[in-house]
């Protein structure tokens, strides 16, 4: 979901920019709450499977494709603030080492993919939480529409995006329609590696998946 | 606890490394959007479009995709790790 350079004009661009930017800095102020000796070498890996796995395209349909956001991911395993920035990093890599994603462009990118999905993620799966607590089905089950919804959210910031200052004028419907379509598609690919993502890492360290952090703070309290 | 981190290290090392070589080539849903819509005729070259590693290659050769994402791995993993562990809260110990 990496857009090029010219495809916002120059003052919307800019705007994202900026937004991007305020988005970042929040996030950085925030994340020092979240981040200790253990979590930070897990959001650090967090960041480096997100790339990873973003390399890899999978079909959709005939000629088209689709590759994980991370923003549910992250968001599950390491928090909404420290996940922004897991994505953050991973977009500015792209764009610097490997001209994935335009540079005036990456502004509205992070906004897409690192603020707007993973909130989005990070809101659905907590409204989830419950469900997400009752073992590993219910958490595969959370991972998934957290996933899929983040998907859809963050493709319709391009919609907004475009819609505000795209270029070449096509009808809005037309983009939105089309973003929508081939995103509740990839929606299901990014649902199901974060599901797995998610559920292999709770079976193995449950104490790193952020989203169950909280469900077991009430009998801590009590011992 | 270390065993963990490392076998994660390790699997995004594999899927970057070795897994890259099967991804789709077709354009994600963004691409695939702006190229039906014509929108995509206002794109600009990546201003990096002639760099050493642009589009996960080496010098333009996508024989060495799973190079370029090696690369890329332990790239994102020195940054964001040594971000990270600045960031954190220092414990008391």
């Amino acid at each position: 979901m990496h857009m090029s350079d010219g495809l916002l004009n120059a003052p919307v661009s800019v705007v994202f920019l900026v937004i991007a930017a305020a988005g970042v800095g929040f996030a950085l102020v925030k994340a020092r709450a979240d981040l200790d000796d253990r979590t930070a070498p897990m959001a650090g890996l967090v960041a480096t499977f997100i790339f990873a796995v973003q390399m890899i395209n999978f079909p959709i349909l005939p000629g088209a494709s689709g590759h994980l956001l991370g923003g549910a991911l992250a968001a599950i395993l390491v928090g909404p603030w420290v996940g922004a920035l897991c994505v953050t990093i991973v977009l500015v890599v792209q764009a610097l080492l490997f001209a994935d994603g335009g540079l005036t462009a990456l502004g509205a990118n992070v906004t897409n993919m690192a603020l707007i999905g993973t909130a989005t993620g990070f809101l659905v799966a907590v409204a989830l939480r419950k469900i997400a607590e009752r073992g590993k089905g219910g958490l595969f089950a959370v991972a998934f529409i957290s996933a899929f919804v983040n998907t859809v959210v963050a493709a319709t910031g391009f919609v907004v995006e475009y819609a505000i200052g795209g270029a070449g004028g096509v009808e809005i419907g037309k983009v939105a329609l089309l973003m929508w379509g081939l995103h509740a598609l990839i929606g299901i690919g990014e649902g199901l590696i974060t599901a797995v993502t998610v559920t292999s890492v709770a079976s193995i360290r449950p104490d790193l998946v952020y989203l169950l952090k909280g469900s077991r703070k009430p009998l801590e309290v009590r011992s | 606890m270390k065993k963990f981190f490392i076998g994660f290290a390790f699997v995004s090392l594999l899927i970057a490394g070795v897994l890259s070589y099967f991804a789709s080539g077709d354009p994600d849903g963004l691409d695939k959007t702006v190229e039906d819509t014509g929108i995509a005729e206002h794109a600009q070259e990546h201003p990096f479009s002639g760099s050493t590693f642009a589009d996960y290659a080496l010098g333009g050769d996508d024989k060495f995709t799973g190079l370029a994402g090696v690369l890329g791995v332990i790239v994102v993993l020195a940054l964001s790790f040594g971000l990270f562990w600045v960031l954190r809260k220092k414990s008391d110990a």
